[in-house]
């Protein structure tokens, strides 16, 4: 057919062109590709960690009741499980003890939780990965803490955790119940939180409220609450990321739009050429259009792909403060791989479209040259 | 608001197209106003260059749009985990008053903006720009709606307040509530399927017809039409429910996801290019009579029906499929 | 074949600088035929040439091209009869920098869709009757002048035109190539083509090939 050989004729031309033309075009194509880069680099690393985190919650529990007192989480009575285990539905409750540690020594901030079930006794800890890197602490070292009240003591490592879920675990230290209360201070009978364990999911909202209703200084707070949340901060980081890339965004379309306008005069003479030799107004715009898509191609691909490379094989060194959270002990972790119709999509919206729209009406202009216009001199 | 990357997105998108679209209706009023084919004037000639522009950037608004409405729907199912109650993309949309209108809005934009496109591949074929008085004034009827449709999909994402109960696709299209989306859910599965057995046989019998004889261009085209309301019906009532063998489960947008193959897409791509060239074929018959347009409109049109009739029998043939291997046996 | 009613042409139109080119030009150019015309400067032939080769369009008038009313049609019409009824050769070639001189023959093609493999068949050919077959890889900024002239009047033919139009062939070269680019003209016509050429140099509008000659000044036919 005519129409695809009349294609393929332009689009070799067009080719021929953008190469006879390297270093303007390698200026625009760095500057797009960078920008495609830095935003793809945060979509894809907000969805993976998104997952992750997902991925986590799916094993927290259904619910959890802190007790408030002045508007502030407080420490729970335990004499609270008996009350609550009344209401229907419920299949159990129990109470959990949890805390952050700030160690002077290592300037880090750990996450000290008892665990259900703690086997080791007294006197031992288990570790995570990351305590384990930044205190360069083996198995069966032992330590040093400091209680509530000052006292030193020392707790021996029995374990260290794997690495499969290094981004919530990464800080965490487990102890049993008697270290935690004797380096806290905190007494028998009270706990950080109840964990209620609800037989049907459908019911956790109505149990909730029960709660809530019962216990009036409480607040339950269910695993979806929480999901929800992590996704809207992490939603709301990176789409304060991309606010403020898109001062980026806004200076790569200017520049766009000036190179597209800023035809150099042999550019302008050559278009006059063909207009002058035969191609009409459409055959030039459909020589910018093949233009426009060959740069936009190539530098949304090489900008994906760096991005790729740099979220899920270099771990994202660039923005991990930004996105992850703020503690000193950063996870390490690679994320696992995601790519979806929905980020490219956003990719597209967020760069190729401006780009086209910023130069439709300068390829317009660059193609309505006179025919007549190279003999008029 | 919800500062979602998706949704800066789509606003920024909805933004630069009906900007595009503003630039575009301007020029078409003094198109409209100041067009003389027999002047010479430089005025004219200015206004021929004009037309080279428009139909870029009308070309451009299609793609947006079409991906656009993607998006749209796929953003509307990824953030409904923000929203306690919603499940998928229904969920979200019936958070406000907004969303439903807007994904309507979409769909009709990503129509008249093909139309347009098909309108306007046709006036170039004739030399004596036949069509050029239609084409501009059916601009000037896209651009306010583009427009509205911005708005209304601000309003939407604008007006998002996490946490907001709201019924999900379980219960928004499981003939509880009211509104148009339950009315079509409520719609018997069975009876629906046959009407757009129906409907699709009488488009490709109609088609057939035309193509055989080329007659019958408006039978054809009030029988792709109503093949189209149909189709778009049975998305939302009869399909899903095989799709995911859940009598009770209506949704039209579940079935994007890749549970269940993504085929969801396939549905809806061939529905809205069998309804694109279907509106095209029937819009350009009143045209028939033109003379600079004698020799080109009928092979137009040809080519138009067929893709109508490919596309609705590949739709016809994937809904099918999807009811053959379900699980689900309906009465 | 060609026949102008009435023409006029303003550019600037309706403002302060407004500029009338052409004024009541009424011509009719004969098929087969060699024209030129003569004239200063400033006295509109470019501009005629330009509306002659559908270039651009006339203020008012009328132009018939094989009887064929052509002066209202849309500009991509009007394209491709030009691109198939005429062949331009420029004052200064106009020849694309930075590509080959086969490609430079084969750009006025590709809007027509015609098959690569065959329209590069078709511009070798060209090349070999113009002695530049061995150049067809060269890019052009490495030519000579004469092979510049032969490059562009290639490329004029690439389509296969009826009529030649060139502006002011040989306001760059030297009398030897004058003189070789005239007998290219002659032999063109020989085979059957028209050809217009704008000039004001004695050799041109005194050449033997030339059957008439068209005298202008300020945007008016003076002679005949």
């Amino acid at each position: 057919m005519g129409g695809v050989e009349k294609q393929r004729s332009i689009i070799d031309f067009t080719l021929s062109s953008l190469l006879r033309r390297k270093g303007k075009n390698a200026a625009l194509l760095t500057v797009y590709a960078l920008v495609v880069f830095f935003l793809a680099s945060v979509m894809f690393f907000t969805q993976a960690i998104r997952k992750e985190a997902a991925a986590l919650l799916a094993s927290a529990p259904e619910l959890v009741v802190q007790r408030t007192v002045a508007g502030r989480h407080d420490l729970i009575p335990l004499g609270y499980i008996e009350k609550i285990r009344g209401i229907r539905g419920i299949s159990a409750v129990r109470g959990r003890l949890w805390g952050y540690y700030y160690d002077p020594l290592f300037l880090a901030n750990y996450t000290l939780v008892v665990p259900e079930a703690f086997p080791w006794g007294t006197g031992t800890i288990v570790i995570g990965q990351a305590v384990a890197r930044r205190t360069m602490t083996v198995e069966g070292s032992v330590m040093p803490f400091h209680t509530y009240s000052g006292k030193p003591v020392n707790l021996t490592v029995v374990n260290i955790m794997p690495a499969t879920t290094e981004l919530v675990a990464a800080d965490l230290i487990l102890l049993s119940a008697d270290d935690f209360r004797m380096l806290f201070g905190v007494p028998p009978g009270l706990a950080t939180d109840l964990v209620v364990e609800v037989a049907n999911p459908a019911e956790v909202p109505t149990i909730a409220r029960k709660i809530g209703a019962l216990l009036p200084d409480t607040r339950p707070i269910s695993r979806d609450e929480i999901l929800r949340t992590y996704e809207a901060v992490f939603d709301w980081r990176s789409g304060i990321l991309l606010t403020l890339l898109s001062g980026a965004l806004l200076a790569f379309v200017i520049f766009a739009w000036d190179k597209a306008t800023g035809l150099s005069a042999e550019e302008r003479k050559e278009i006059g050429i063909l207009k002058a030799v035969g191609w009409d107004t459409g055959d030039v715009l459909l020589m910018k259009f093949w233009e426009g898509t060959a740069i936009s191609l190539s530098a949304f691909l090489a900008g994906v792909i760096l991005a790729y490379l740099h979220v899920f094989i270099a771990a994202a060194p660039f923005f991990e403060p930004v996105i992850k959270g703020w503690s000193v002990l950063y996870p390490q972790f690679r994320l696992t791989p995601a790519l979806d119709f929905s980020s490219l999509a956003v990719l597209f919206f967020l760069t190729v479209v401006p780009y086209t729209v910023a130069t439709i009406v300068p390829a317009w202009r660059a193609a309505t040259v006179d025919p007549d216009a190279v003999m008029r001199g | 608001m919800i500062l979602h990357p998706a949704i800066i997105a789509l606003l920024t998108g909805s933004l630069l197209t009906s900007a595009l679209l503003l630039y575009a209706a301007f020029f078409a009023m003094r198109i409209l106003r100041h067009w003389d084919l027999t002047s010479g004037s430089e005025l004219q000639v200015s206004l021929e260059r004009r037309t080279y522009l428009l139909t870029t950037v009308m070309a451009c608004a299609c793609t947006f749009q079409i991906l656009s409405l993607f998006l749209f729907i796929h953003t509307a199912d990824s953030i409904c985990t923000l929203f306690s109650g919603a499940m998928c993309a229904a969920g979200t949309l019936n958070l406000n008053r907004f969303g439903y209108p807007a994904l309507l809005l979409k769909l009709a934009n990503f129509l008249l903006a093909g139309l347009w496109l098909i309108v306007n591949h046709v006036d170039s074929k004739g030399y004596d720009y036949p069509l050029i008085r239609v084409k501009y004034r059916l601009l000037l009827v896209i651009a306010p709606l583009l427009l509205a449709e911005m708005v209304v999909q601000g309003g939407h994402f604008l007006s998002l307040r996490p946490q907001v109960i709201t019924s999900c696709c379980g219960s928004l299209f499981g003939a509880r509530e009211s509104g148009i989306a339950s009315h079509l859910a409520i719609l018997p599965e069975v009876q629906v399927l046959i009407a757009l057995a129906i409907t699709i046989a009488l488009t490709l019998a109609c088609g057939g017809y035309y193509l055989l004889r080329g007659k019958g261009g408006y039978p054809f085209a009030a029988a792709a039409l109503v093949t189209f309301a149909i189709g778009a019906m049975a998305l939302v009532s009869a399909i899903p429910v095989y799709i995911y063998a859940l009598p009770t489960h209506h949704c039209p947008f579940c079935m994007l996801h890749r549970e269940y193959g993504h085929i969801g897409y396939l549905l809806y791509v061939t529905l809205l290019g069998a309804g694109v060239a279907g509106l095209g074929a029937g819009a350009l018959q009143p045209f028939r009579g033109v003379a600079s347009l004698a020799a080109v409109l009928p092979v137009i049109q040809r080519r138009l029906v067929l893709t109508a009739m490919i596309l609705y029998g590949a739709f016809g043939g994937v809904a099918l499929w999807q009811i053959m291997v379900s699980e689900l046996r309906l009465g | 074949m060609i026949e102008l009613l009435n023409i006029h042409k303003t550019f600037n139109q309706g403002k302060t600088n407004e500029y009338v080119a052409l004024r009541e030009i009424s011509l009719a150019i004969a098929s087969r035929q060699a024209t030129v015309l003569k004239g200063p400067s400033g006295s509109g032939k470019t501009t005629l040439l330009g509306i002659l080769g559908g270039m651009a369009r006339p203020t008012a008038g009328r132009i018939v091209l094989f009887e064929r009313e052509i002066t209202s049609l849309p500009e991509r019409f009007l394209t491709d009869i030009r691109r198939r009824t005429f062949g331009f050769i420029f004052q200064q070639f106009n020849l694309v920098r930075g590509i080959g001189v086969l490609e430079n023959v084969m750009l006025p093609a590709y809007p027509c869709g015609e098959r690569h493999a065959i329209l590069r068949e078709r511009a070798m050919a060209l090349l070999e009757l113009f002695g530049l077959a061995g150049r067809a890889a060269t890019r052009v900024e490495w030519l000579s002048g004469g092979e510049m002239q032969r490059v562009a009047i290639a490329r004029a033919l690439i389509n296969n035109p009826a009529v030649i139009i060139a502006d002011e062939p040989t306001a760059h070269l030297d009398t030897r190539l004058s003189g070789e680019f005239l007998e290219f003209m002659a032999r063109l016509k020989g085979e059957g083509k028209t050809i217009i050429m704008a000039s004001h140099d004695p050799l041109v509008y005194e050449a033997g090939l030339v059957d008439r000659v068209v005298e202008m000044r300020d945007g008016r036919i003076v002679y005949p």
